[in-house]
């Protein structure tokens, strides 16, 4: 907070904190601090597999999510977006928890849970053994998550999951996304969401669309 | 600064079955490195493989704007910058890392490397014999004879070199740190700078905390980003609670760290 802040704060942009913890006093506590600060918004990683003794515990279930997005919003006046998990039966479910217990938004797809060993040393190549998978192959999952929560609630979703071209964006806005974000992309290219917007941008000239918000949920199903 | 550019392969070298030497045409890349710096590469402008590779920098030709690395063939990505051509761009980010070799007048410096572990020293070695009174010991260490390289090179920037292999097969037979340890005894180290394999590192550190001989070393790590997003890269704090670990990044804080740093 004190070495970001200034420093994201000198770009024409706004700032979504992602905030994580172990408990629910946790996101109660930072939920607190982070609306005191001059910030746009908090997103809430309920669904991190990295971490050990991660937050997995309350995005898998409606009830879960409802019970810590709750809390977080009665300390919390900013807008807030909750990001779901999936590695979950049915992805609807927490997002319905989530839009019950007065979230904004939802943000989908966290990362899977993975596992890669080494055949060499027989050891798995994560420190932890497992961890989140990313990037390109998880998009198909991505996409037809965010379709079936589109389905399923009606506060705007906000799509990602292997976004590294403007064609993937609009795939998941076609899937019913209304924003997007972009994460792994980021390590490969570190102008990928440079790239991303002339893409989109290519896309509405070619198709003619003067308003983007005209293609959010556009999918046409077979 | 960091740079991102699509810098000419203007030759590549063999050193062995697995071995190559890239040298890159990299002008504002050259002039921002320092020794211990590495570089990501995107090996093939394609989404497989996904990530850049971190690769140390081995020789930066100041004059003419050439960054030189040296890679073995180990996965897919390596394989894949092997068949890379002359005349190519390669396109990369660099220079990464935030904590470098320390180049200054020294006494006696002894540089310890072992296996590929070598190549982010030779820069080193060669700016403290160049722009420092620093005497500098280069200690190199090898599994056996047929992975012994660069001998020549590191000969060119030493004033005293030390080649060591497990099984004997050529120089003195044994750990690099052995000789080190030995040479010790009669001529004590004011600085000393290592890369190469866990158990080596370990042992340098191990020594050089002991002696209480100022040590900078050279971690290597699996990482994503190369420039502090991703996490991946962490390495335990030294007197890092056990209950709640600190971690440093090597991308971020390292690749050198100072030894009494880090708990590898």
């Amino acid at each position: 907070m004190e070495n970001d802040l200034p420093y994201l704060k000198k770009f024409d942009t706004a700032i979504i904190v992602n905030a994580c913890g172990s408990t629910i006093e946790d996101y109660v506590e930072l939920a607190k601090v982070l609306n005191t600060l001059d910030i746009d918004g908090v997103e809430l990683n309920l669904s991190c597999p990295n971490v050990k003794a991660g937050c997995l515990a309350f995005g898998t279930t409606y009830e879960g999510v409802k019970e810590v997005t709750s809390q977080v919003r009665r300390v919390l006046d900013k807008p807030l977006i909750v990001k779901l998990t999936p590695n979950v039966t049915d992805i609807t479910l927490p997002a319905k928890g989530a839009e019950d217990a007065g979230a904004d938004g939802v943000s989908l797809i966290n990362t899977l849970l993975g596992m890669s060993i080494d055949i060499n040393t027989k050891k798995p190549h994560l420190a932890n053994n497992t961890g989140g998978l990313s990037g390109p192959c998880v998009k198909p999952i991505g996409v037809r998550m965010v379709y079936q929560v589109s389905k399923a609630v009606k506060i705007p979703i906000l799509g990602l999951g292997g976004i590294v071209t403007g064609d993937d964006a609009i795939e998941y806005m076609l899937a019913g996304a209304r924003a997007i974000s972009i994460g792994t992309g980021n390590f490969i290219e570190p102008n990928t969401a440079i790239k991303v917007i002339e893409g989109i941008e290519n896309y509405m000239k070619k198709y003619n669309i003067n308003d983007i918000n005209e293609i959010v949920g556009a999918v046409q199903m077979n | 600064m960091k740079i991102h550019c699509k810098a000419e392969i203007l030759k590549i070298e063999k050193l062995k079955e697995d071995l190559y030497k890239f040298s890159i045409k990299a002008e504002e890349v050259v002039k921002n490195s320092k020794p211990g710096h590495f570089i990501e590469i995107r090996v093939i402008d394609s989404i497989e493989p996904l990530l850049r590779r971190p690769i140390s920098i081995y020789n930066l030709d100041r004059e003419n704007g050439i960054l030189e690395f040296i890679f073995q063939v180990k996965g897919k990505g390596t394989s894949l910058l092997a068949e890379r051509k002359v005349g190519e761009k390669l396109d990369i980010i660099g220079p990464l890392g935030y904590g470098t070799f320390s180049i200054k007048d020294y006494k006696n410096v002894a540089v310890i490397g072992g296996g590929i572990g070598m190549f982010p020293l030779y820069e080193l070695a060669k700016e403290l014999k160049e722009n420092t009174t620093s005497k500098v010991h280069v200690y190199m260490g090898f599994r056996n004879k047929e992975l012994v390289t660069l001998e020549d090179e590191f000969k060119n920037v030493s004033d005293e070199l030390t080649i060591t292999t497990d099984d004997g097969s050529y120089g003195i037979s044994g750990f690099a740190i052995n000789e080190l340890k030995k040479d010790c005894e009669t001529k004590t180290p004011d600085k000393i700078f290592a890369c190469g394999p866990l158990p080596m590192l370990k042992a340098v550190q191990a020594f050089a905390n002991e002696k209480d001989i100022p040590c900078e070393i050279s971690l290597e790590q699996k990482m994503a980003c190369g420039i502090g997003v991703c996490l991946g890269c962490a390495v335990k704090t030294a007197k890092s609670p056990q209950d709640a670990p600190e971690y440093w990044h090597v991308c971020k804080a390292g690749p050198v760290f100072d030894a009494k740093d880090v708990e590898i």
